[in-house]
Order: C-alpha cells, then sequence, then structure tokens
C-alpha cells in the first residue's frame, strides 16, 4: 500500500502557482522534500493535509482521501510538526500532554514522557520561554507518542544543534523499523536527508524537478573536474550541469556516459541537488 | 556479522553489503541455514536506505547465497556455498596455470614467485 498518493496536486496564488505534483509514497519509507525558499515545500506538506484547499487533483493519506468524511478518522494516525510549533504560549509539557490526550484516541503517555526525557525538555517551563530548538523538539515528541503511522514534519530538524538533530534522525529511523510507519519531512539541511531517506523529492518554484530513489540519484550522477578542452570534448548529453572557472570546470554527469579517463569525485545528495537546482535555471 | 561501510569507498553501498555478506558466507562465518537480520532491521542498523539493503539481499539471492522464505526472513543457503568455493578453486587454478607458463617463459623459479606471492599479499593488508 501507498502511504501518499498524490495526483495532480494544484494550488495556485496570485504570485506562485503550486503544479500539478504528482508522486506515490510507498509505506515504511522516509521521504525528503528538498528545494529553495519558497519552493512550494510548506504548501505541499499543508495541502496534504488538507489544511490548505487544493485547487485541483487527488490526495490520499494511508488510503483515504483526504477531503473524504472519514478522513478526521485518519488524522488520529498521522503526526504533524509544522514548521513552527503552534501552540498556545503559556501551555507547559505537562499540560499539553494531558490536551493531547483527550485529542488523541491513541495518546500514550508513557511514549510521550520517554521523549521528554530523551530530548531534555523541562516538564514545567512555559511553551513562550522555549528556545526554538526546544519548542521544535517538543512538537516532536508531541508528534510521535499517538501511535501515528505517517509522521508529516516541515523543517523539523532545522534550528537544532547538530547533536540533537542527529538524534531526531535516530528517531525518525528506529519509527521506520516498522514497515507500516511513514515519514516525510522537509529540509534544508541536505546531508540529514542523505543521512536517512529512502526517497528524495526536489521540489523548485512550485514544480516537482525530480522524485526518485536516494541511491538510484548517488549511483546515477557523478562528479568529475575536466579542463575547458575536455568539456568541450564531452558529449552533451552526458552533461546534467557545470561549473565553469578559468582554469578548469566540474561538472555533474551521467555516470554511465563518463569518459573511461576520468574517475568521478566522491559526490554527495547535496552536489546533485546543486546542480539540477542549477540545470533548472537555465533557458531551456 | 561484520558489514562497513566506507562512504570513501567507489562501489554502491548495495553492492558493499553483497561483497561483505558474501565473503562472511564463503569464509564459514555465516553458516548455511543461519538467520539474517531482516531487510528492514539491516537497514536501520546501518542507518542506510531499506531500498539499499533489499538490493543486496535480492542480489545475494539471486546468486544463490540466501534463500528467503516470506513472512518470516532469509537464510543463508545450503549446498550453494560448497559449489560456489569449489568454483573459485578451480578459478585460482586456472589462473596459477597462466602464471606458471608466463613464469617459466621468463625463468622465474617457484622460489621468486612465492616471493612475490608473499609481497603481494603483505601490500594487500
Amino acid at each position: 500500500m501507498n502511504a501518499i498518493d498524490c495526483r495532480d496536486l494544484t494550488k495556485s496564488y496570485q504570485d506562485f502557482t503550486l503544479d500539478h505534483i504528482t508522486f506515490s509514497l510507498p509505506t515504511g519509507c522516509i521521504l525528503g522534500l528538498v528545494g529553495e525558499n519558497g519552493a512550494g515545500k510548506s504548501t505541499t506538506l499543508k495541502l496534504l493535509m488538507n489544511a490548505l484547499s487544493r485547487d485541483k487533483g487527488t490526495v490520499s493519506l494511508l488510503g483515504s482521501d483526504n477531503k473524504s468524511p472519514t478522513f478526521l478518522q485518519t488524522k488520529q494516525d498521522i503526526g504533524v510538526v509544522l514548521d513552527d510549533a503552534c501552540l498556545p504560549e503559556v501551555i507547559t509539557p505537562q499540560e499539553l500532554g494531558k490536551l493531547m490526550a483527550l485529542t488523541y484516541i491513541h495518546w500514550n503517555q508513557a511514549q510521550y514522557e520517554h521523549y521528554l526525557d530523551r530530548f531534555a525538555i523541562p516538564r514545567k517551563k512555559q511553551f513562550k520561554n522555549f528556545s526554538r530548538g526546544m519548542k521544535m523538539k517538543l512538537a516532536i515528541a508531541a508528534a510521535l507518542s499517538h501511535e501515528a503511522k505517517l509522521l508529516l514534519l516541515d523543517e523539523a530538524t532545522s534550528g537544532l544543534d547538530p547533536m540533537i538533530r542527529d538524534e531526531v534522525l535516530d528517531v525518525f529511523n528506529d519509527f521506520t523499523r516498522d514497515e507500516d510507519h511513514t515519514v516525510v519531512f522537509s529540509s534544508h539541511i541536505v546531508s540529514d536527508l542523505e543521512k536517512i531517506c529512502d526517497y528524495i523529492a526536489f521540489l523548485h518554484k512550485g514544480k516537482l524537478i525530480l522524485f526518485e530513489e536516494k541511491d538510484r540519484l548517488l549511483e546515477e550522477y557523478a562528479l568529475i573536474k575536466l579542463s575547458p578542452q575536455q568539456l568541450a570534448e564531452l558529449d552533451p548529453d552526458a552533461l546534467v550541469g557545470v561549473k565553469e572557472n578559468p582554469y578548469g570546470a566540474e561538472a555533474l554527469v551521467c555516470r554511465a556516459q563518463i569518459p573511461t579517463d576520468f574517475i568521478p569525485e566522491h559526490t554527495s545528495l547535496e552536489d546533485i541537488i546543486l546542480f539540477l537546482a542549477k540545470d533548472q535555471e537555465l533557458p531551456q | 556479522m561484520n558489514i562497513l561501510i566506507s562512504n570513501a569507498n567507489d562501489k554502491p553501498i548495495y553492492e558493499q553489503i553483497y561483497t561483505q555478506i558474501r565473503n562472511q558466507i564463503l569464509a564459514g562465518d555465516l553458516q548455511p541455514g543461519q538467520a539474517l537480520p531482516s531487510i528492514r532491521a539491516l537497514a536501520k542498523d546501518l542507518r542506510v536506505s531499506v531500498i539499499t539493503t533489499k538490493r543486496a539481499y535480492e542480489e545475494l539471492e539471486k546468486a544463490g547465497y540466501l534463500y528467503t522464505i516470506p513472512a518470516k526472513g532469509s537464510y543463508v543457503a545450503e549446498k550453494n556455498t560448497q559449489l560456489i568455493r569449489e568454483a573459485y578453486l578451480t578459478q585460482i587454478e586456472e589462473h596459477m596455470t597462466q602464471i606458471l607458463s608466463l613464469a617459466t617463459s621468463c625463468g622465474l623459479s617457484l622460489e621468486e614467485l612465492v616471493e612475490m606471492l608473499r609481497l603481494l599479499c603483505q601490500d594487500n593488508q
């Protein structure tokens, strides 16, 4: 079964259009959503939850259409963390637990306590006095404590220090040990995505440029360094993107079409995304 | 079972997993019938994609190193390991025959050959 089925999802604003986003995500996978500021990541996540009303297309989460009456039921199985954790200013983590117990049928207080301890969140501090990182951690703890099957997280790891980020990634990783559990998270920090994602979706100016298995991306593309002459001789079909300087060039090429005398550089996901994004800027 | 994944390695991750499990099966560190970790557990422990480990297991199964019982798990295959070892031995013998014929044509003694092999071994370690 697919955790997410999204077909031709479209939403128009005056100055921005999310343009026919289509993808399917199998359960048990982690999807990383990348894209520049304003690419449409948050809009997509909100549309998935039907927090924004779509203009066109279909969206179904965990097998249920997000505009159907039964979706309210499905929402019990979805944990959401938005960009800024929208919680009342004066609430304390302890009170939040009580509130959530009334909201979610499957609220697991022990689990919640476990995450409060794990993330070192003070139980009696008011939300307004929390740092950004702590707010995020609290929101993640709450999202993970109602036996959700699907987690949607918007920039959940940005603003966290590297240690906590790594810990949060570990939590996601452990969460998907169960093959019914699925995670979607958007991030600017591509190295985080590279660490744990199974799939990568790349949004650019409201369009889904790429939806691919992470491994395939890393396998398909490679970075090579070459001289201007070599660049001129390179098969243009093999070339995905190029960065030139007066003394040479750096090019992203399809691994299968690398001329035999080149040794590919160590290529990270970040390199690939940057080159692909740049490629989109060029007039077609 | 030991699996070390290196990012500095050119080889794709699934291939690194494939090779390391295969070598441990061939070396007898993993016994026939022994259960392997599930695809998902291995992926999560190694912090790689499930798709990666799935592919490694599929390749191992295709090559006959392991078999999978649906909804139970993957196990090291029984008889094939002996066959594969035999196949490797045959290959080594073929290479050695070639080495010998080359060595004879340039007048290399057996001691010198052994010395060469020893040096190569040390380099590899």
